[in-house]
């Protein structure tokens, strides 16, 4: 592993403004990436994790501390930071499978068309759906739509994954398949990625290091190893006060 | 507690009678919407054509076979056609400038804040008024021909296009805004890209009602004051042969306005509807 952070987050407060409140997210949250991590962001709702995870794909200015992608501050959105959504619609429904991943490519100017669609093909193949290459997504179902999601955010080879719950809204067993099947993709390509989630056993499963936040703002209670982590332990941590004391 | 065996069953559809099987000729053309509609359609004309008859008034009501025989007559006597020909290419120059307005008054909405304001304002004033209320007005500031149809019809058009997509703009999902900037769209990138197909079923929406209106407003305008620079519209024929007491080829100009409406919503935008927003899944 390398000595320099890929990404770097540094004591960052993000606060938003809703109609009669200013809300702070996450307060002083710091935490180091580095190349082919599978870091996992855990917290219950509430704790801004999915706002953190926002902030680094450059949606969200912090108010205080700085965020660094290769020592270089993120000032916006782009695509060396690829979001992959919770939501099901975050492909575009006017354009097929394959021109989804077609359209990212050539979009952000990563590929001319040609070798964008090369591209696009290798991709769909990797998560198992060259049959539905040319489906519109409303025919898929929602593990269809995610694989397809994750092959196009893969498709763009960034710097950083950015996984806001990705398999949250699926059933149970297709949620657990997916896991398996993200570390397959890991195993084979050895992306970095920035996972969110509130789920103890997918953090487990999914993370190789795992950020446990408090909630309301949101606060690092530890920075954990997955392999040395079990649900009972993390439990603990999270959710009670003797937890930060005694670990 | 009560011990229980566990239970496995085979499955076999051995006993089953229907699995798959073809719908008989009946029921796949009772599910053809376009035969459905046309089966309406022959059954509104016999009704047509048995209460003329029953009525035996033709300076009232001509019956059905009389009024396609004037509409072939007066096609053949090219009357009508150049009618036609003379409303739709009217209708054309001012459908097509609305839209360009529209477009332009949207961009602006988009891009400011004080534009939303403005088209806001300017759609809750004018969508309610009726463009042929402006058409005294237009005939002042145009004088007698096209350029007052021309005013009048933009206006019909500008405020539902507008309005719809404005408002199609605005439920453009989050998530794809996000994804537009995620892939670093430019700003018309974006709109291109993200915004218009995103909107889409309520851009349609917005063509058709404006499309509508603009078909109306002509015919009205066209009754009011006819003849402009030698030519008459359909509006005209039908005022003019009204005149005559030729009361069969007035329904044949009653009819031609219909067909055309039928034509452009059958074939136009239904062929638009198919391949777009319900190929996407984004309207049933």
């Amino acid at each position: 592993m390398e000595t320099a952070p890929l990404l770097s987050v540094e004591g960052v407060t993000l606060r938003y403004r809703t109609k009669d409140y200013l809300v702070t997210a996450t307060y002083r949250v710091s935490f180091q990436l580095y190349r082919s991590d599978r870091f996992v962001v855990l917290g219950p709702s509430g704790c801004g994790k999915s706002t953190l995870l926002k902030a680094v794909g450059g949606y969200i200015q912090p108010t205080e501390g700085r965020i660094r992608l290769n020592s270089a501050e993120v000032m916006g959105p782009g695509p060396d930071r690829v979001f992959v959504f919770q939501e099901f619609d975050q492909l575009l429904p006017w354009k097929t499978v394959k021109e989804n991943i077609v359209f990212a490519l050539t979009a952000s100017g990563k590929l001319p068309r040609p070798q964008a669609e090369e591209r696009a093909t290798h991709y769909i193949a990797k998560v198992n759906l060259t049959e539905f290459a040319l489906s519109y997504p409303h025919t898929l179902s929602g593990g269809m739509k995610q694989r397809v999601a994750i092959a196009r955010a893969m498709a763009m080879e960034p710097q950083i994954l950015l996984m806001d719950e990705p398999f949250a809204a699926l059933d149970a067993l297709t949620r657990t398949k997916m896991q398996e099947e993200l570390l397959q993709l890991w195993d084979e390509t050895k992306f970095t990625v920035l996972f969110v989630t509130h789920s103890i056993p997918e953090a487990i499963r999914v993370g190789n290091r795992i950020l446990l936040m408090s909630s309301h703002p949101g606060q690092v209670r530890a920075e954990l190893n997955s392999s040395s982590a079990d649900a009972a332990r993390i439990h603990e941590i999270l959710f009670s006060e003797e937890g930060t004391r005694n670990r | 507690m009560l011990e229980r065996p566990e239970i496995f069953h085979e499955v076999s559809t051995a006993r089953l009678d229907v699995v798959e099987k073809p719908l008989s000729a009946w029921e796949k053309l009772y599910d053809n919407g376009a035969f459905r509609k046309s089966a309406l359609l022959v059954i509104l004309a016999a009704v047509w054509e048995l209460y003329a008859r029953w009525l035996g008034n033709p300076l009232l009501v001509p019956t059905f076979s009389a009024t396609v025989g004037a509409l072939f007559a007066s096609i053949a006597s090219g009357a009508l056609p150049q009618a036609a020909v003379y409303t739709i290419s009217m209708l054309l120059k001012g459908y097509i400038a609305g839209l360009v307005i529209a477009a332009l008054l949207t961009a602006f909405a988009t891009g400011t804040r004080i534009g939303a304001d403005l088209l806001e304002t300017l759609t809750a004033m004018f969508n309610p008024l009726p463009s042929i209320a402006l058409l005294p007005l237009a005939l002042v500031w145009f004088g007698l021909g096209a350029g007052s149809v021309i005013f009048v019809l933009i206006h019909a058009v500008l405020w539902a296009v507008a309005l719809n997509t404005f408002a199609g703009f605005r439920s453009v999902s989050p998530t794809w805004k996000m994804v537009g900037q995620n892939y670093g769209l430019s700003r018309t990138g974006y709109i291109a890209r993200i915004l218009i197909p995103g909107a889409f079923p309520s851009i349609l929406t917005g063509l058709k009602v404006g499309w509508a209106f603009a078909w109306r407003t002509l015919i009205a305008a066209e009754l009011v004051f006819g003849v402009s620079s030698g030519s008459g519209g359909l509006g005209w024929f039908i005022f003019e042969r009204k005149n005559q007491l030729l009361i069969a080829d007035v329904f044949a100009g009653l009819l031609t306005v219909v067909l055309f409406g039928l034509l452009v919503e059958n074939l136009i935008f239904k062929t638009i509807e198919n391949r777009t927003v319900r190929r996407w899944g984004m309207q049933v």
